[in-house]
């Protein structure tokens, strides 16, 4: 399997959407465009489960094409970098299928194969896994509800930089707050391979009552844009992991 | 999800192989964690543990470590790992894998038990334990008393989670916040023995404090303060300063260090809870006889844990 670049939006919120483009469809469209769109639920101990926020939270990943949790604040650190490797080896997984296919005929999948075989598949999507280059670009919701939540949110990004920077494969992550100062959207970091010099970062933010989800999702998706044009020399080996709508 | 549930079957239920098509008959619940629901069972007339995964994939990794495991010398440090297979039933798809039962109690519930030097005597087993593996290239990961048994008889030392197991130079599969390094500011989640002797520190703050302590603003400070300070670790402060700070490349260079400081230290150690509790009936006035027979008790002791080190070890 050729080595490629795994793309990953992770969007950071706690609740619902209220302006611009329908979220879920903007994840589809990421997803079209070999994204894998990833969100976690922040909730702390006052919020309750069953808020319409949190459909849109599971919503939003079933179209994108990736996972969900919904966690407590305090949870935050270890959910973020789980489910980032999860949907990483999800991705891997589900372009192995279809090469699977390919060879095995139709409806055969890496599950129907016997323990055995099915053993050395998973050594090859760890492998993938280890090395793959994997650009994550983070959305962090800052309305209001979210201001007593975003130390935390700092720390648990921190922490996800410390957990794929042990990788063998290259990382490059942006982190994006919504809604902006001026605009929806505001880029706050651009492509780096490190999150460790966040501290500051959201300090300066004002909230508002808006939560502009869905063109924050879109801006995400242009900005993968820039990361293959700046980084030219990889264009053409360039591939992106898609396992294109179920 | 209801996960747990749906791996629930009665005592008595057979559990048939798709490819292999061995048999077993489930005999008890032994215990549910995230990745699935364990039974004691029974495979003709040997017993066995079943473990019925939620998710096949993890179970998959986690049989390929074990076999990894096995190719260890002498004990091995998991289940031996009998088999591996899909149980149909229902119109579902069970993956699930048959291995040695280890019969024994958690090093959790043993250390809450058991007075500390108990705890220096199991560190001894499980650095012997890390020093094999890692000399085949992985490291345990997700070190943790709960994840360690110590069986009934002999108190050695075994293993049942190896999901965190990972191949040296990869980046750590599965770890828990407390014992992992990158938690507490002092190195990275890529798998090197260092990574595992930093777990090792934290299960031995864990049985002197017999908490998990929350982390501060301060951690590295906050740590390197605790086992300079902490009465039961001052004797072992070089060792755990060494191994915090990742200066021991393997598993036997902090072995032997810790062994030397437990025998240079052993008549200082007080934590004979369980020897002082059964003299409980001696006038507390009668300081001699008093005095005396706590003497004896740690020389019975001390002499009891060398003899562990020598011959069970
Ligand atoms: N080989 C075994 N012999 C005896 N008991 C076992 C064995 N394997 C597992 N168990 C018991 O079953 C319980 C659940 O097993 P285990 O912890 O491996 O599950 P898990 O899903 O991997 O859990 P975790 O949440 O820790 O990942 C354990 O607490 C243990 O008591």
């Amino acid at each position: 399997m050729k080595k490629g670049t795994l793309k990953q939006i992770l969007l950071i919120t706690d609740g619902c959407s209220n302006e611009g483009e329908d979220p879920i469809a903007m994840a589809a469209l990421a997803r079209e465009q070999g994204i894998t769109v990833n969100v976690i639920g922040v909730l702390d101990q006052y919020d309750s489960e069953d808020g319409h926020g949190l459909q849109e939270v599971e919503g939003i990943a079933q179209a994108g094409g990736g996972i969900s949790q919904i966690v407590q604040t305090k949870q935050l650190a270890q959910t973020v970098q789980m489910v980032t490797k999860q949907a990483m080896t999800q991705t891997i997984k589900g372009v192995i299928n279809r090469q699977l296919q390919d060879i095995l005929g139709d409806g055969e999948s890496v599950e129907d194969l016997p323990p055995e075989k099915r053993g050395k598949v998973m050594e090859v999507v760890d492998e993938v896994g280890e090395t793959a280059d994997l650009h994550v670009c983070i959305l962090v919701d800052t309305s209001a509800s979210m201001k007593n939540k975003l130390p935390t949110v700092r720390d648990a990004l921190k922490d996800l930089s410390l957990s794929l920077s042990a990788r063998m494969g290259e990382n490059q992550f942006c982190l994006y707050l919504f809604p902006g100062k001026k605009k929806s959207v505001q880029k706050v970091i651009s492509w780096t391979p490190q999150l460790d010099s966040i501290e500051r970062t959201f300090d300066k933010i004002s909230s508002h009552g808006i939560t502009p989800t869905g063109p924050a999702i879109k801006e995400a998706v242009r900005g993968f844009d820039s990361v293959s044009r700046k980084r030219g020399f990889y264009d053409d080996g360039d591939e992106a992991y898609d396992d294109g709508p179920r | 999800m209801t996960g747990q549930d749906n791996l629930r079957f009665a005592p008595g239920t057979v559990v048939v192989g798709k490819w292999h098509r061995n048999r077993y008959q489930l005999v008890k619940w032994l215990g549910s964690g995230a990745q699935g629901t364990v039974y004691l069972a029974r495979d003709g007339a040997r017993s066995i543990a079943i473990k019925l995964a939620k998710d096949r994939a993890s179970l998959i990794s986690e049989v390929n470590v074990l076999k990894q495991f096995e190719k260890l010398q002498g004990d091995p440090l998991g289940p031996s790992l009998y088999d591996s297979d899909d149980w149909l039933i229902g119109g579902r798809t069970i993956g699930f894998c048959a291995m040695e039962y280890l019969d024994g109690v958690s090093l959790a519930e043993a250390l809450k038990r058991k007075p500390f030097d108990w705890a220096l005597v199991y560190m001894l087993q499980l650095l012997k334990q890390l020093k094999q593996l890692h000399e085949t290239g992985y490291i345990f990961g997700d070190l943790k008393p709960e994840n360690l048994i110590l069986m009934h008889p002999g108190h050695s030392i075994r293993c049942l989670d190896f999901g965190g197991a990972t191949r040296i130079g990869r980046s750590v599969r599965e770890y828990t916040e407390f014992y992992d390094r990158g938690y507490w500011g002092l190195g990275s989640r890529r798998a090197e023995p260092s990574y595992d002797l930093f777990a090792c520190v934290m299960i031995l703050i864990y049985a002197a404090t017999g908490k998990r302590m929350e982390r501060l603003s301060t951690p590295q400070l906050q740590l390197r303060q605790l086992v300079k300070t902490q009465p039961r670790l001052i004797p072992f402060r070089r060792v755990m300063m060494n191994a915090l700070n990742g200066s021991y490349t393997t598993a036997d260079q902090m072995r032997q260090e810790l062994l030397h400081d437990i025998m240079a230290n052993q008549q200082n150690e007080p934590h004979v809870a369980k020897v002082r509790h059964s003299h409980r009936r001696q006038p507390a006035s009668n300081h001699e006889t008093w005095k005396s027979a706590w003497m004896a008790a740690s020389v019975v002791i001390s002499a009891y844990i060398l003899f562990v080190i020598i011959y069970v070890m």
